[in-house]
């Protein structure tokens, strides 16, 4: 995060961001217990309008990596790194893989939310961490 | 319903041309069409262009009316955008718009230009077809997305880099005698097998170049080419467009193409066809995993069938139905507003006999164009028919 005040936040998924830093990451629910992520004013799959916060379970489950090795600029001086797909509860979040060596990230692994940073930028990105 | 025909169509080479500016490159794709055609640029109604990344790689917005001006037509001109779909979207509209009668002759076409961006800049502007928020931002980029893609494609039907590699190596095989091509060189599975990885299980070799280049089409109304007795043969008898959830996570499937089948559904049914009358393909392999996924939606393979496709030879030229003559996204290049356009130029000229590789669907009457934008939240797919 930017210590600058002026710096322009994304309203829903700064928010997101910080609550999953202090362990409170949250899925939005319709009444049809369609899950999916904030900013978001509409249930994507039904149209429901009153979506409620609903907290993510601990743990989440790989189904799905890679191992980047061209990234974009932002990522030029993280690279060789991993990222997933997990699902936690009623969403998939795609996110990097840290904590693990790189040649045993897995279809399967149990990993938990991590918040970490861009080593290229050092702007906040979302992790996964084994558990 | 009015048929539509192509009644010609221009590609410009695709490759690393970085001084040129899209403008350019559409005028040549345009003057191509235009004299294939023999119709009169006073005659076109409408330009419907496909563009995605203009802002990015060459500070340029408003493409409609530079490339009406570029391609010396005086009509009205807008720029459509859906990522590596965004010619396929133009098609489209170029379509419809002359079934209902509002037009008999469209130009329609798109131009990329990429490689001025080098290889970082253009995955950063490819990468933004995907949700910044919640991907990019993430570290996904273009490649990796696929490569999310064809993991979860092994983990659920099997198949591995080795029958990607033979995508590949088809590919590279079919674009040897296209001239427009950007690579004509042979590869070997275990070129593909050891290149350096971009996104794993993805290596170089399973990955389209970063391209410029342009394509144009001219449609006509059937009335309007036997009016002015055109040589076109060849028609536009479907079109079907499917749409997903951005985000590749959002999506029921990681290792389907929902968005495509939709598409292809819809446009059988709108040309009264089904998979089994498919003789030839032209579909987005702008990754080798994307081809697999291309053909399964479109029901020229089962699913999880689609990976041994190529290895086993049903898609290979001389295979039952042959997909990619033209050497795909693959070897014929990608530059991605072109995209869509040209692959109904190519597949147009296949069924026409007009095509290096004609040979190979001398009988064919029946080709489909697949065209797929971003991790395929968006797709479009057109049925061709040839006069026999
Ligand atoms: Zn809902």
């Amino acid at each position: 995060m930017s210590d600058d005040e002026t710096e322009v936040q994304d309203a829903g998924f700064d928010e997101w961001l910080d609550a999953a830093e202090a362990d409170a990451a949250y899925a939005l629910e319709c009444p049809d217990g369609h899950g999916s992520l904030p900013p978001r004013r509409v249930c994507p799959d039904c149209g429901a309008t009153d979506l409620e916060e609903t907290s993510l379970p601990d743990a989440g489950e790989i189904e799905t990596f890679t191992v980047t090795h061209v990234p974009t600029p932002a990522f030029e001086e993280d690279a060789p790194y991993a990222t997933a797909i997990a699902r936690f509860g009623p969403v998939r979040l795609t996110g990097q893989v840290v904590g693990v060596d790189l040649e045993d990230v897995e279809t399967g692994l149990e990993v938990e939310l991590e918040i970490t940073v861009s080593e290229t930028t050092g702007e906040r990105v979302l992790g996964f961490g084994p558990v | 319903m009015r048929d539509v025909r192509v009644a010609g169509a221009g590609l410009t080479a695709f490759g690393h041309v970085p001084e040129r500016t899209s403008r350019d490159l559409f005028a040549e794709a345009s003057i191509a069409a235009f004299e294939d055609s023999g119709v009169p640029r006073e005659d076109v109604e409408a330009l419907l262009y496909g563009n995605f990344m203009g802002e990015l790689s060459e500070h340029q917005g408003h493409h409609g009316p530079l490339m009406a001006e570029a391609a010396g037509v005086q009509a009205p001109a807008t720029r459509y955008e859906s990522a590596c779909a965004s010619s396929g979207t133009a098609v489209r509209d170029a379509v419809m718009r002359i079934r209902n009668g509002e037009a008999d002759v469209v130009l329609v076409g798109g131009a990329e230009r990429m490689t001025n961006l080098g290889t970082a800049g253009a995955t950063e502007a490819l990468a933004i077809a995907a949700d910044d928020l919640w991907e990019v931002r993430a570290g996904m980029t273009f490649p990796g997305a696929y490569a999310l893609m064809a993991q979860a494609y092994f983990s659920e039907y099997g198949g591995g880099h080795e029958d990607l590699a033979h995508v590949a190596v088809k590919n590279h095989e079919n674009a040897l005698s296209n001239e427009k091509a950007q690579y004509q060189s042979a590869i070997e599975v275990d070129d593909v097998l050891e290149a350096p990885p971009v996104s794993e299980p993805l290596g170089l070799y399973d990955s389209c170049p970063i391209s410029d280049g342009a394509a144009a089409v001219v449609l006509v109304s059937d009335e309007y080419a036997a009016e002015r007795d055109l040589d076109a043969p060849v028609s536009i008898s479907g079109t079907g467009q499917g749409g997903d959830r951005m985000a590749l996570h959002d999506r029921e499937f990681l290792a389907r193409s929902p968005a495509a089948r939709e598409a292809g559904e819809e446009a059988y049914a709108d040309a009264g066809i089904d998979a089994d009358d498919v003789d030839v393909a032209e579909v987005h392999d702008c990754f080798t995993i994307a081809e697999v996924l291309a053909i399964e939606a479109l029901d020229v393979a089962p699913i999880g069938e689609g990976i041994s496709a190529a290895r086993d030879g049903r898609t290979t030229a001389d295979g039952d139905t042959p997909v990619n003559l033209s050497g795909g996204l693959k070897a014929k290049g990608h530059p991605v507003g072109a995209t869509g356009a040209s692959q109904i130029a190519e597949l147009s000229a296949l069924l026409a006999g007009d095509h290096p590789n004609s040979e190979f669907v001398a009988d064919a009457t029946t080709g489909v164009a697949h065209n797929a934008g971003g991790t395929v939240a968006s797709a479009t797919v057109h049925v061709l028919e040839v006069d026999r």
